[in-house]
């Protein structure tokens, strides 16, 4: 479903497990008993080889199957596939209207931050500069959220049999787990199966461990990046309102790799382009805990800062 | 900035052991700026470079210290090139032709290897070397029995990290499949590239000439076996894509001709094509003068430029600036385009080599089969 940011979550959003697992200590620091619940539907047709999670989360963990069981329900409904199908069109062709966009006002920043003049009158062009690319941002996230909310009002996914079914089971399953997982991977997939099922609602009062794109999809906007991709500008771009489980986020798996942190122009731009919301950096052993109140960072965790630094993040209240 | 050679010239004379210091404190060739300095030690009568920069004098005299046993020669070097070079020795009414034997890096190239020397700035790129955290893909060997050729063939096949048969994958079929692995390092190349995200999972057929020359040559035997042969045997025991969109030919040097050749033969066979360096040899007026190696290539090419078609979707071509192709390259860009194609191209300061060809795979692949690398954060 698509609906307005509920309730902070309580629980910790991680770096990248692949290569260095930490999910298994913080379920122990979380003190979490029982099964948890494990969603692994942005690996797509991969979910289910889900083995090594398994047994980093102490062979306790409950598959929900979500991009299985959307994969069954657009088989078994071909009107709410076709809806559905015929939306992601749309949303695509609005992102590349969107980069297009986004392309020229970037652009713009980055001329004035090399232009030459009195600073304080560069200082407040740029200022401007941004507060355009902060202006397509919003329209962008204003128009993906009406295309989204006109296809649920058309077609009311939730109270279609099938989808019903499914969620009655998930909710069963989520009833008897004392946390959830929340994978990475494909992170548009990873939305539209959680909304599908209703997990916004679902996922509400429970412990929650996300990493990756799983982090990315609980902020309230999720943020494409990556700064020096082989083709293309490299500019960041919104794709959609996240769950809003942890809110005033910018969650940025990977920015090691995917970001040049060196750069103070293009830190300086990400993190006034998002403001208030901070840009947290999600590498290996990066956790951020959240207790429905407050953040706390772990100490490999960064924030991008507006004068261009990357710097270790305070406890925050929300 | 005084460069280091100066240095020694002026303290040399004075100076008996500032030769071996100087030796023995540097790296050769000695980059220093836009400045490379190559040296040699040996009493012979006379050492040349010998360089393969298309549009310079490929013959450069070393200058002899004194009447020492030590030869230098300091050229300009323009940042980020890669330059092949071999030392001409002349001795005793002999000549031979040497690799620098105070550089141990070595370039590739279908005929052999030389040395080379890379300007400032140059690095390898880093998604060319092995990487012990990106998942690693298999390669695996089978034999076609009956070819076009009358008989069998090796294909060496490369099924991506985590290849499932109930997934399908695009198809890149590669011309000297044996040089792109050892040479151009492409199986770290797609490792790498597909675990960042940056190219889609491919699966890819390596093909072995027998006798490439001829093969590449617009021989039609060539053409029917990718077409007829590697493709249906891809096809039916790997899972594939059907779209021609999801098909790809590549090629450097002849390979480029066998598949522009190739697709030319069989328009619409590949949506996609990756042609580097292609000896893309013509003649507007006149006689091929590059070798009767070169007179089907030239027949081929000039029949092509009089009527370009439309072979495929989207068409990367790159080329060395200090080729002697760069010229048939850069020409071949506009005929491509005005067919309607997408056509990307690019250039380097480089030479024909498997390096060159290495260097340039991640902008072609990513640009032919672009991975989901926005979209994923795993």
């Amino acid at each position: 479903m698509y609906t307005e940011s509920p309730k902070p979550a309580t629980g910790v959003l991680l770096g990248p497990q692949r290569l260095a697992v930490t999910v298994d200590a913080e379920l122990d620091a979380l003190q979490v008993d029982g099964p948890v619940a494990m969603i692994t539907c942005g690996w797509q047709e991969r979910e289910e080889e889900d083995r090594e999670l398994h047994d980093a989360l102490g062979k306790r963990a409950v598959n929900l199957n979500l991009h299985a069981r959307g994969d069954a329900v657009f088989l078994d409904d071909r009107e709410l596939r076709d809806a559905h199908r015929a939306k992601q069109d749309r949303l695509r062709q609005l992102q590349v209207l969107y980069r297009g966009r986004v392309e020229h006002a970037v652009a713009a920043v980055f001329d004035l931050q090399a232009a030459r003049g009195p600073a304080d009158l560069i200082a407040s062009e740029i200022t401007a500069a941004i507060e355009a690319i902060r202006l397509v941002d919003r329209q962008h996230l204003a128009r993906v959220t009406l295309l989204n909310r006109d296809y649920e009002d058309e077609m009311s996914p939730s109270s279609r049999p099938v989808v019903a079914g499914h969620r009655e089971e998930i909710a069963e399953i989520l009833s008897g787990c004392g946390a959830v997982a929340i994978a990475g991977g494909n992170v548009a997939t990873l939305l539209n199966r959680l909304r599908l099922f209703g997990l916004d609602e679902l996922l509400v009062g429970r412990t929650i461990l996300a990493w990756s794109a799983g982090a990315m999809a609980l902020t309230d906007r999720i943020v494409l990046f990556h700064d020096s991709p082989p083709q293309g500008r490299g500019n960041a771009e919104i794709l959609d309102a996240g769950l809003g489980l942890f809110p005033s986020l910018v969650a940025l798996p990977h920015a090691r790799r995917r970001l040049l942190l060196d750069d103070r122009r293009r830190v300086s731009l990400f993190a006034r382009r998002f403001a208030p919301a901070r840009c947290v950096t999600l590498d290996e052993r990066s956790r951020l805990l959240c207790d429905g109140e407050k953040y706390r960072a772990g100490s490999v965790t960064r924030a991008l800062c507006d004068g261009g630094d990357v710097v270790a993040l305070e406890t925050w209240s929300l | 900035m005084s460069l280091a050679i100066a240095n020694l010239l002026r303290a040399a004379p004075d100076d008996e052991g500032a030769i071996d210091r100087f030796l023995r404190d540097h790296e050769f060739p000695l980059v220093e700026g836009t400045s490379a300095t190559f040296v040699f030690r040996g009493n012979v009568d006379a050492v040349h470079l010998r360089h393969w920069v298309f549009g310079l004098g490929s013959q450069q005299p070393f200058h002899r210290l004194d009447n020492s046993d030590f030869w230098y020669l300091t050229l300009e070097l323009p940042q980020r090139s890669r330059v092949e070079y071999k030392l001409e020795i002349q001795q005793g009414g002999h000549s031979r032709w040497i690799r620098d034997p105070l550089n141990d890096q070595i370039a590739h190239d279908p005929f052999g290897a030389n040395s080379v020397c890379a300007g400032e700035g140059y690095e390898r790129p880093e998604w060319t070397n092995f990487d012990p955290d990106a998942r690693a893909g298999t390669l695996e060997e089978v034999v076609l029995p009956r070819t076009p050729f009358g008989g069998p063939r090796r294909l060496t096949v490369y099924l991506p990290a985590r290849f499932r048969v109930s997934r399908r994958y695009r198809l890149l079929v590669v011309h000297d499949g044996g040089d792109y692995l050892r040479y151009s390092s492409l199986k770290e190349v797609l490792d790498n590239l597909i675990d960042r995200l940056e190219v889609a999972p491919l699966i890819v057929a390596m093909t072995h000439p027998e006798d490439r020359l001829v093969e590449y040559a617009d021989d039609p035997r060539h053409a029917d076996f990718i077409v007829n042969t590697v493709v249906p045997y891809m096809e039916e025991h790997y899972p594939l894509y059907e779209a021609v969109s999801a098909r790809c030919l590549m090629g450097a040097s002849f390979g480029g001709v066998a598949s522009l050749s190739t697709a030319w033969r069989y328009p619409g066979a590949f949506g996609r094509l990756l042609l580097q360096s292609g000896s893309f040899a013509f003649t507007d007026i006149g006689e091929n003068r590059r070798g009767p190696l070169f007179d089907r290539v030239v027949s081929f090419v000039n029949g092509f430029r009089e009527a370009p078609g439309r072979l495929a979707e989207k068409v990367f071509v790159s080329c060395g600036t200090y080729e002697s192709l760069i010229y048939e390259n850069r020409s071949m860009v506009p005929l491509l385009q005005a067919t309607g194609m997408d056509i990307r191209y690019e250039e380097a300061r480089d030479g024909h080599n498997w390096e060159n060809w290495r260097d340039r795979l991640r902008t072609a692949l990513s640009w032919l089969f672009p991975g989901p690398l926005w979209m994923v954060y795993e």
